[in-house]
């Protein structure tokens, strides 16, 4: 990650050869040579017998003020004040990856030491102090987000298709896309709740079963597959659908035919990454869903274990010993993790192995 | 479709594309139905505990008095989180935007992507088990530097777990959102108004400052308010960072914290019952309703942003 | 059907026949398929559906019955939900469970509520006593004694600093710095609460001013989610002071309780021992064992802080098959083995042989 800012702003070392011209200008490789200083400052510092987290922050303040400094007395304060925003921009972006850093390594390093086959095999049903696994909770996780997916992929493909084809601008799609986006931002825990008031209407109070934490994951699904199945069906150029209707076809079958087809691959990729939006969701699920340390495939009754709910509760009430439980909740982070990330990654090579040609 | 008007033409075409049309509309009114549902069942719900007597609840006082250091909590939090994700949510796409050299940036902004990935869960143990130990020692060097400042009065927390570690977390979920917005926006500032600027002979900083930031200035406050409505809805990180007892006050250093809705839904859901179960989810709608309107501002500036730039 | 849609759709068909494969087998520790299929060959084991629900502090005892229980009777299920006691019991009324966890007795009303329900008398019996410690974690002290007066001091917030008169006094012999006292509480409801504060109040001689409640009602100190938050939260600082049960201290720093001239630690011996000082609540039938603790106790040897949660069952079920379901599983829990088991799985202090014996004719009755 070089800091080293291209020409067009170094200096204007292309631009003639009058000496009048020539500015003075520090040296090209500024930027390189300021990461490796500002490194060597943090080891200094270190070995003087700081901390990591402030040498690292007292290597930073040095380079900060020394860089605009010299450049100021080189360059003039325009130039200083270009790098002093180079040094703060690109270090934001480091600072940034930190915690990125931190809780991959964090996971990997507390969730690796439970991977093996039973983990994978084993539910918690009878099993106290070490052993078992997750295989319960990710039936659970796998079975919701079905559930979820199946009611929300239809409802959501179809309001974008009239977002797209038939709402055109009318009022009505002005007031759903709005309100789409609005839901958007609807707080997990609300989504759970409102899962919750609706099936104590039925159910009665203490209600819990996969299918209400499905419903509550689809209000959050939702919006998320409208947008972007609505940003793919506009992509799709016009010229095809006019194409298809002077070939006399009607609208609906050049919209299943010709749109959708068309438009595919970006469904299928927004899809994918709801998915991955609703899957981590922990919060509904602990509402409407509870736990349960058994294996159960129905999810119209009763508890259900699911990834995040198991970590949270493993971390929660973890038993005697609690250090099996712990170590099992990490593992069932990282693989909540690993799996969010896979679908991350899907969700991406399909985009990119059939978006058009000369697209991206 | 319809211009011809004669009705014995193709009468079988036009029923399928009524019944089509039809359920395209009808998916489209769901989604309203849905969003009114959540609405009406959480008052329906909610209203009991409104209503509730201070003796037939757990918190042993009227609604308002449970609900109000709630709602005072979660702003807050979300104010926290703001203040410290909007400047380096800016930095981080501007350095992705303009900064980062082509090849890599699309990669570079995969792994800010990347910080949305992670569940919530994770956040909170991360918060919980290694940030809040590692923020200790500031926490200690703000108490004795900056104490007479309220935000910072103390006795600074031995653990960790306080506001503003609770911020920090918040603050690093919302990055993504608000990176992600701005980034957007940064990259649709019109290409000839950054070269005509540096073709005056502005630096880089010069030309984004001229160029860029206006152009992107609604975008800016839109993906910020965005991140403030995520922040506030935020639960499980909250629930399991902070140290909470639902007090009022400023101070973030502490471990007297006031708590916030969600958190405090998630915590005391599982061993509610009866009325208390009420007055849980009526503090719900109270979130829905802030978190609603919050939402409902930030579309409204970025959506009219996004007419206005459809004019250049 | 075009090109494109076939090159998605064949991996997602993969994908999904992968799922079906691996749904063949239940997970690799159950017993699937056998749910009263065979109940009728084997004569003496049980069969059938046992759900409770209640408190979350018996959770992890619950577990190891449920897995001693289930063991033996392979084809018994037994569920229960963790809702919290409150919830326990209004849905062992409303009669949506067979049985109920509870870390309070039930209250008169509630008492009428219950018959009603069983049509009959009900059984309450406790089955879970489990020390509450107060941990704490201070660089350079390994033992430290408390009299009730200054616990209630430190968690009111009267006393701030471990150097404090008030503490050295009873511990002449500690090296105690002058660090700050950062005490640690329960943020969400809980039985634990409800016990530490009500220890408190009887004990405190007026330095606590809480009384005694469920969830946490001083406004100060940290506050943390669960058990296992306020054990994390005690570990990650220095100066913190936390109460939590026993058996989750770690290698936590726990106190000793002043009680009477001696200083007790919570073993588990000493904990079951204050059930026999306690007194039984006075009009309620023979199948109910309701104790209030003596937390005022001063003989030496018990331990006062403890959380005693109870089993509430009817005495006669409608449906007899389930009766002989409740009663063998009470029957389990109340042995010596199903004690042993949850001293082993949730860290609990068996309850003495007395009380055993007490309780097991009133679990015989159940049918």
């Amino acid at each position: 990650m070089s800091v080293d800012t291209s020409p067009r702003t170094t200096g204007p070392s292309g631009l003639g050869d009058g000496p009048s011209l020539k500015q003075p200008s520090l040296p090209r490789r500024t930027g390189t040579f300021t990461a490796v200083a500002a490194v060597l400052l943090a080891l200094g510092f270190r070995a003087l017998g700081f901390g990591w987290v402030p040498a690292v922050f007292l290597a930073w303040l040095v380079v900060v003020i020394v860089v605009p400094l010299w450049s100021t007395s080189v360059e003039g304060s325009r130039k200083a004040i270009d790098r002093l925003v180079t040094i703060l921009v690109t270090s934001a972006f480091a600072l940034a990856m930190v915690p990125l850093a931190q809780i991959m390594y964090t996971v990997v390093s507390n969730g690796a030491s439970v991977m093996g086959i039973d983990f994978f095999t084993f539910s918690m049903r009878n099993v106290i102090g070490e052993g078992g696994g997750i295989y319960h909770a990710i039936w659970g996780t796998l079975l919701i987000t079905l559930a979820t997916t199946v009611m929300s992929v239809p409802i959501g493909v179809f309001t974008a298709i009239y977002l797209v084809e038939y709402g055109a601008n009318n009022r009505l799609s002005g007031w759903i896309r709005f309100l789409v986006d609005v839901m958007t931002g609807i707080p997990s825990i609300v989504a759970g709740l409102f899962a919750y008031a609706l099936f104590v209407v039925f159910f009665g109070p203490g209600v819990r079963m996969g299918f209400a934490g499905a419903v509550a994951l689809a209000v959050l699904m939702i919006p998320v597959v409208v947008r972007s199945v609505e940003e793919m069906l506009k992509l799709v150029p016009n010229e095809l659908r006019e194409a298809s209707y002077a070939l006399g076809v009607p609208k609906w079958r050049t919209i299943v035919k010709v749109v959708l087809p068309t438009a595919l691959a970006g469904i299928v990729t927004g899809v994918t990454l709801a998915i991955a939006r609703v899957i981590g969701e922990t919060a509904p699920l602990l509402i409407t869903v509870g736990v349960s340390d058994s294996v159960n495939f129905n999810i119209f009754d009763g508890r259900m274990a699911t990834l995040p709910v198991f970590a949270f509760n493993s971390i929660q009430s973890p038993g005697f010993p609690p250090g099996p439980s712990i170590d099992r909740a990490w593992g069932a982070a990282l693989v909540l993790m690993i799996i969010v990330m896979l679908l991350n990654l899907v969700a991406r090579l399909v985009s990119y192995v059939f978006s058009p040609k000369g697209e991206r | 479709m319809s211009q011809t008007t004669s009705k014995s033409e193709r009468p079988v075409v036009r029923r399928g594309d009524r019944i089509f049309a039809g359920i395209s509309t009808g998916a489209g009114i769901l989604i309203l139905v849905i969003l009114a549902g959540v609405a009406v069942f959480l008052t329906i719900q909610g209203i009991p505990g409104i209503a509730a007597a201070p003796d037939e609840v757990k918190s042993g006082t009227s609604f308002a008095r449970f609900v109000g250091p709630l709602v005072f909590g979660t702003l807050y939090a979300a104010l926290v989180a703001l203040i410290i994700a909007l400047p380096l949510a800016i930095a981080v796409a501007l350095f992705i935007s303009h900064y980062a050299p082509r090849r890599v940036a699309q990669v570079l902004g995969y792994l800010i992507d990347l910080l949305a990935a992670v569940p919530s869960v994770v956040y909170g143990l991360w918060g919980r088990e290694v940030l809040a130990g590692q923020l200790v020692p500031a926490y200690r060097w703000l108490d004795e530097n900056l104490g007479f400042l309220p935000f910072f009065a103390g006795p600074f927390s031995a653990t960790g777990r306080t506001f503003f570690t609770a911020g920090v977390v918040l603050a690093v979920m919302i990055l993504p959102i608000i990176t992600a917005i701005t980034r957007e926006i940064f990259l649709q500032t019109p290409r000839l108004h950054e070269e005509a600027a540096l073709a005056l002979g502005a630096t880089r900083w010069e030309m984004i400052r001229m160029t860029v930031l206006p152009y992107a200035r609604s975008g800016i406050v839109g993906g910020a308010m965005l991140g403030l409505g995520r922040a506030l809805g935020e639960t499980m990180a909250v629930a399991m960072v902070l140290s909470a007892s639902g007090v009022v006050t400023f101070n973030l250093i502490s471990s007297t914290n006031p708590s916030t809705i969600p958190a405090n839904i998630a915590l005391q859901f599982k061993e509610s019952s009866g009325l208390t179960i009420n007055a849980l989810i009526a503090s719900g709608l109270v979130l829905f309703i802030i978190t609603f309107a919050v939402n409902f501002a930030a579309r409204w500036v970025v959506n009219r942003r996004r007419e206005f730039s459809g004019a250049n | 059907m075009n090109r494109t849609i076939k090159r998605v759709v064949a991996p997602a068909g993969a994908a999904l026949m992968l799922a079906a494969a691996l749904s063949a087998c239940g997970a690799g520790n159950e017993d699937t398929g056998s749910a009263g299929s065979d109940a009728s060959s084997s004569g003496e084991s049980l069969s059938g559906t046992l759900s409770g629900a209640g408190a979350s502090s018996q959770e992890a005892a619950v577990s190891a019955w449920q897995q001693g229980f289930q063991s033996a009777n392979p084809d018994v299920t037994v569920n229960y939900d963790p809702v919290g006691s409150g919830g326990g019991r209004e849905q062992f009324i409303a009669g949506g469970i067979d049985f109920a966890g509870s870390d309070a007795y039930l209250e008169d009303d509630e008492l009428t509520g219950a018959k009603d329900r069983c049509g009959g008398n009900i059984v309450e019996v406790p089955t879970y006593v489990s020390p509450i410690a107060v941990i704490y974690n201070l660089e350079g002290v390994d033992e430290l004694n408390l009299t009730p007066a200054v616990v209630g001091d430190i968690f009111e917030g009267t006393v701030t600093t471990w150097d404090d008169p008030k503490i050295a006094a009873d511990n002449p012999d500690a090296d105690l710095p002058n660090t700050a006292i950062t005490p640690v509480h329960r943020s969400d409801d809980s039985g634990t609460t409800e016990n530490f504060t009500d220890y408190l109040d009887q004990t405190s001689g007026g330095t606590w001013s809480g009384g005694a409640i469920q969830t946490w009602p001083i406004q100060g100190g940290e506050g943390a989610e669960g058990t296992s938050g306020v054990v994390s939260a005690v570990q990650g600082g220095d100066g913190t002071i936390g109460y939590a049960d026993a058996s989750q201290a770690g290698d936590l720093g726990v106190a000793k309780i002043g009680v009477g001239d001696a200083f007790v630690e919570p073993t588990a011996d000493a904990a079951a021992a204050v059930l026999d000082e306690s007194t039984q609540v006075e009009g309620r039938d023979a199948g109910d064992i309701a104790f209030t603790v003596n937390r005022t106790t001063t003989e030496s040897g018990v331990y006062p802080i403890v959380l005693v949660s109870y089993m509430i069952a009817c005495e006669k079920y409608e449906d007899a098959a389930q009766g002989e379901l409740v009663k063998g599983f009470l029957t389990y829990v109340s042995s010596q083995e199903g004690q042993e088991a949850a001293a082993k799985g949730a860290g609990s202090a068996p309850i003495s042989e007395d009380l055993e014996a007490t309780i097991r004719p009133i679990v015989e009755k159940i049918s």
